[in-house]
């Protein structure tokens, strides 16, 4: 299947963040993404201090912010709520750039965007930096529940053949003249995607035959890195 | 003689929605033997192989593997036994590295450290994917990828391989390269197929299940060339392949 090498998130190099334990990463992360989160909203001093913090870890990880950067996409839905703000919050009015503003919101939106923008650039840091199955065995080595960890890792293993199943039932689908993009066909791409949720179910007990086939008794055996 | 590797006996199966899909299979399969499992879709075939290994439990009849009945109490040491090789590598292989995927049964049976290491890279030198071990299993080739399918399985040392549609989705190379392997292994296989040449090529003898019940057990030859039996039981011979007109079968 046309999966391309290495995940899609990470960013080979070799530099002292891709070398770092990853148990140790994901701890700094959190414990980073909890200062941020508790810096009161107007101390935009304490903001820069972070965000330059996060852009010196970004440069000794030589991952190029051009390859970060497109990935924060995933924060727009966030990003939009943050600029809605302004306008859908009550209490004293402001101008900005002539619009009469809510002051609270306006305050409110900025932090949100802030702090999310910092959170997302943080946490694609460590995507880019770190291989999904060495994320894996970090949060193992933190104690995260097994089960949960088992669940992440059939995660990561088969989002690429879920996708490229989906690719080809969309190819299949536009040789027969529908747009998914059209709302018309929507009802047609409904349908799809539920036969898709049905098949990767279906995957799922097949995958749960073949590992009961071989031994398994609820508990993976543990990951560790053979050299 | 031993006891046969495999020894089912009258086996009925029904699925709880109240299909039923065996009525009454015998089969035995002996140590070193290849044989070949033939019958047209819906035949039974793939329900008589989730027996083989524990994974249904027989409505009426048994099975055994070696002298050890199929049963709740024994599943740990039939599975070990009995290695299937599903159609779909990609349901087998589910962990991030190749290593990883051919360690997990033998690490299942309690193997651990240096011993674990040998099993897997002895298994993946067996299929020629020695070089592979780091790799995710999703970056390799659908014929690579089968053939990591056998090694996860080889690796557990069963005492009977059984296959499911091995050759199919493969490409004529990688198909030939598989049944290179296959015969080079010394162990007893079992292999479910439609693929007619490919049976008459690798195993010598033949059972034909239709319906749920053994119609024919006789040499892959004999079967292939009896046009009555084949036409009873929608078997079907790729056009212009004629059994009686290849001189020699390979080992």
């Amino acid at each position: 299947m046309g999966a391309g090498h290495g995940h899609r998130l990470h960013f080979h190099a070799h530099s002292p963040v891709h070398r770092a334990p990853a148990h140790l990463k994901v701890l700094a992360l959190l414990g980073f993404m909890l200062v941020v989160v508790a810096t009161p909203r107007e101390a935009y001093a304490v903001f820069v201090v972070e965000a330059l913090v996060l852009l010196g870890v970004i440069g000794v990880s030589r991952v190029p912010l051009g390859y970060l950067l497109p990935r924060m996409v995933v924060e727009v839905p966030f990003a939009v709520f943050a600029v809605l703000m302004p306008f859908i919050s009550h209490g004293p009015r402001t101008e900005v750039l002539g619009v009469s503003v809510s002051e609270p919101g306006l305050v409110a939106g900025i932090a949100l965007l802030v702090k999310g923008s910092i959170g997302v650039l943080a946490s694609l840091t460590l995507a880019a930096t770190t291989e999904p199955q060495d994320l894996l065995r970090g949060l193992q080595r933190l104690r995260m529940p097994e089960l949960v960890v088992q669940i992440m890792g059939f995660m990561i293993r088969y989002l690429d053949v879920v996708t490229a199943e989906l690719g080809r039932m969309m190819t299949a689908l536009r040789s027969r003249g529908c747009d998914p993009r059209s709302p018309r066909h929507w009802p047609v791409l409904a349908r799809s995607l539920g036969a898709l949720f049905i098949r990767s179910y279906e995957r799922g007990e097949r995958v749960h035959l073949a590992m009961l086939s071989r031994g398994y008794d609820g508990k993976l055996p543990q990951l560790e890195k053979t050299p | 003689m031993s006891a046969p590797v495999l020894d089912v006996r009258d086996l009925a199966f029904a699925y709880p929605d109240g299909h039923q899909a065996l009525f009454g299979v015998d089969l035995h399969v002996h140590r070193g033997e290849r044989v070949a499992l033939l019958g047209p879709n819906g035949a039974g075939k793939t329900t008589l192989v989730l027996h083989l290994n524990g994974i249904l439990t027989a409505g009426k009849g048994s099975v055994t593997v070696s002298g050890l009945p199929v049963a709740k109490e024994n599943l740990r040491e039939v599975r070990r036994r009995v290695g299937v090789v599903f159609q779909d590598p990609d349901d087998q292989l589910f962990l991030g590295t190749v290593r990883q995927d051919v360690a997990f049964g033998p690490a299942n049976l309690g193997l651990k450290g240096s011993a674990l290491d040998r099993r897997v890279m002895d298994a993946l030198d067996r299929v020629g994917m020695a070089d592979f071990a780091d790799r995710p299993p999703h970056h390799l080739s659908y014929g690579q990828r089968r053939r990591v399918a056998v090694a996860t399985v080889l690796a557990m040392e069963p005492e009977v391989l059984v296959l499911d549609e091995p050759s199919s989705n493969l490409d004529p190379a990688s198909r030939r390269e598989l049944a290179e392997i296959l015969r080079s292994l010394d162990v007893t296989v079992l292999m479910v197929t439609h693929d007619l040449p490919y049976a008459l090529e690798l195993c010598s003898r033949s059972v034909v299940l239709s319906e749920g019940v053994v119609v024919a057990d006789r040499s892959t030859f004999d079967v292939l060339t009896d046009e009555a039996l084949m036409a009873a039981h929608r078997l079907e011979l790729p056009w212009g392949f004629d059994p009686r007109r290849i001189d020699s079968l390979p080992g």
